[in-house]
């Protein structure tokens, strides 16, 4: 099959909340294998796109190509199933699980035991099931949270609630990895370990979408970056020549100096 | 740590003694408890076990999916009805149990999903107030399908139920086997304990499997759930049709048991009873929960002893036995919760959910 060098591409976004336009005509695409930063300031929508692109919103026009195939209008699940894998900017764990097992529901979705081979114990159901406990010790080994398996989710320190929903996220083998602001909340230190984690996620084979606000991290990282302000895509380009952007100065020193 | 945990520590040797220990004493329970308390609480027993099955039943839908459901006893109605109409001269069909008792457990199941179909978008209070009138519709239902064809006979119920029947040993005859008076009281409780002991195995393996666990991933988060791939209409579908199907199960052995149903076992307050049961055992917690549903049948019948007590005390009666009874089943009930807020036999999970209720704390270090 021949492969496209582009991965996602999402044509002409939009999406309105009530009279609000929280994305007009927005259109990115994200080539394999590079980190691809999303920035803009507070309420730009990239949290909206970030959520059409993840099927939690529906689009209200606009088409999103992903691998090939047409992915708009899928939900959540299936967006998943096809490869895309999410953190969320105000992390949702399964907190009353233990780390290890919250990296196990990522595996969910690669995985088929159902009711019978559970309560029966089938031997597929019992191999599959100690599948699914080494990949995610593995997984956690890899975020580093290994000492942390049994621990509940909710009693992890925050930036170990970070990694863990970049585990939990690897464990349903996305070919895109959406990060919506990972860094929010570190330390000069925990960034600098995401920094290098994110830096082998990709050397691995996974593409990266980045949210961030934290401009040394994401310049740092990106290959390409775009920016959005109030829901629309001012700029775009490689780190550099989006940083010495006209209007992206602007959109993040305000309008006073234009 | 976990009390189970701890047990698992203990030699191999060690646990299977206890094992063959607890399955003695399972088998001997119904005569000990004749020759002591007598034979009416051998009849407490088994309804015991049919509410274990039930609380179990509903702790998949609330325990683990985290779906409040106040109408789960209408499932417990459908499976009981169901035996009864395939069972009796109602429709004057006489199927075996053994065809007949899947059927109510999965009729039973069918209606979960009926319920649980258009609630799907529905949670907490929402779905609360949903199950509770699914609950009530199925009682008013069975209370006026007898016209203008009869089919449940209405207010006055179904009567002259087939007991179960295993080859030619009729469970509703007394026995005599080398000693032994076994009565109806006895056979049935052995068949209960085999539902109630499969119960708890079913629950438990469904607890620690990829089901299990999207049930309770749904619970915490289900936004997250559905991000990590989790189809989260079919999975809470499942829980409520494998809740529904514990209680179907349930209502079959019940109406068999029993010889009579009426709509009249099927109230709001059942439906609370057995939720109680699951939030006061421990929800989530197949353990607390089996414990739960044993505290919740053995309480209110042991309140009836307040009567005599009196008498015995103070020569006469002061309160009214009937109106005590449930006056101190409901302060029962709040110290309880006042005592244990996160349930008598709390899982690991929950117990963390409210460090205040133990005293222990987990701060992250």
């Amino acid at each position: 099959m021949p492969q496209s060098d582009v991965l996602l591409s999402a044509t002409g976004i939009s999406k309105h909340f009530g009279g609000l336009a929280a994305l007009s005509e927005v259109s990115i695409a994200i080539r394999r294998g590079e980190i691809f930063g999303l920035i803009g300031p507070n309420g730009a929508g990239k949290t909206t796109l970030f959520n059409v692109l993840t099927g939690i919103y529906a689009a209200d026009a606009g088409e999103l190509t992903f691998d090939g195939k047409r992915i708009d209008g899928y939900k959540p699940h299936r967006v998943a199933q096809h490869g895309i894998a999410r953190t969320f900017q105000n992390i949702r764990l399964f907190t009353s699980m233990t780390a290890l097992e919250n990296v196990m529901v990522g595996r969910h979705v690669r995985t088929r035991t159902g009711v019978l081979g559970a309560v029966l114990r089938t031997r597929g159901a019992i191999a599959e099931e100690l599948a699914i406990v080494r990949r995610a010790y593995e997984l956690l080994d890899y975020c580093g949270l290994t000492a942390r398996a049994n621990d509940l989710a909710r009693d992890l320190p925050y930036g170990d609630q970070r990694r863990l929903e970049i585990a939990r996220a690897l464990a349903t083998e996305p070919k895109l990895l959406a990060l919506d602001e990972p860094a929010a909340g570190m330390n000069a230190t925990e960034t600098e370990a995401l920094k290098a984690l994110l830096e082998r996620i990709r050397s691995d084979g996974v593409t990266l979408l980045l949210i961030e606000h934290d401009m040394k991290l994401v310049m740092g990282l990106s290959h390409s970056v775009t920016v959005l302000d109030y829901g629309e895509k001012i700029a775009e380009g490689e780190p550099a020549e989006v940083q010495r952007n006209a209007k992206v100065i602007e959109a993040y020193l305000g309008g006073g100096l234009a | 740590m976990n009390a189970d945990l701890s047990f698992n520590a203990l030699p191999a040797f060690v646990r299977r003694a206890t094992w063959i220990v607890i399955a003695l004493l399972l088998i001997a329970a119904p005569f000990l408890i004749e020759s002591t308390l007598g034979r009416s609480w051998v009849r407490i027993t088994d309804v015991a076990l049919l509410f274990i099955m039930l609380a179990l039943g509903l702790n998949i839908v609330v325990g683990f999916a985290g779906l409040l459901d106040l109408g789960y006893i209408a499932f417990f109605a459908v499976g009981a009805y169901c035996y009864a109409l395939l069972a009796s001269p109602q429709l004057g069909v006489h199927w075996p149990f053994l065809l007949v008792l899947p059927l109510s457990a999965a009729v039973a199941g069918l209606f979960g999903i009926l319920l649980g179909a258009p609630t799907l978008r529905l949670r907490g209070d929402y779905l609360a107030i949903v199950t509770l009138g699914f609950g009530e519709i199925i009682r008013v239902f069975l209370n006026n399908l007898n016209r203008p064809v009869n089919i449940t006979n209405g207010p006055q119920g179904i009567t002259l139920i087939d007991p179960l029947q295993i080859g030619g040993f009729s469970l509703a005859h007394t026995h005599e086997l080398a000693g032994l008076t076994i009565a109806p009281v006895h056979s049935y409780y052995f068949v209960f304990l085999a539902c109630a002991v499969l119960s708890i195995i079913i629950s438990l393996r469904l607890e620690n499997s990829r089901i299990g666990r999207a049930w309770m991933a749904i619970r915490d988060d289900e936004l997250a759930a559905s991000a990590m791939g989790i189809n989260t209409r079919n999975v809470k579908l499942l829980a409520f049709a494998m809740g529904a199907t514990f209680g179907g199960l349930a209502g079959g052995l019940f109406a068999s048991f029993q010889g009579f149903v009426s709509p009249e076992s099927f109230h709001l307050i059942d439906s609370i009873m057995v939720l109680c049961m699951v939030v006061l055992g421990g929800m989530g917690n197949v353990a607390g929960v089996v414990l739960g549903a044993v505290l919740l049948t053995a309480l209110p019948e042991a309140l009836r002893y307040i009567g005599p007590l009196q008498q015995s005390w103070f020569g006469e009666i002061l309160v009214e036995p009937s109106d005590a009874r449930m006056l101190l089943f409901g302060l029962a009930l709040v110290l309880m919760m006042l005592l244990r807020p996160s349930g008598i036999w709390t899982s690991r999970r929950r117990r963390n959910a409210m460090p205040a209720a133990t005293g222990e704390s987990r701060a992250p270090v």
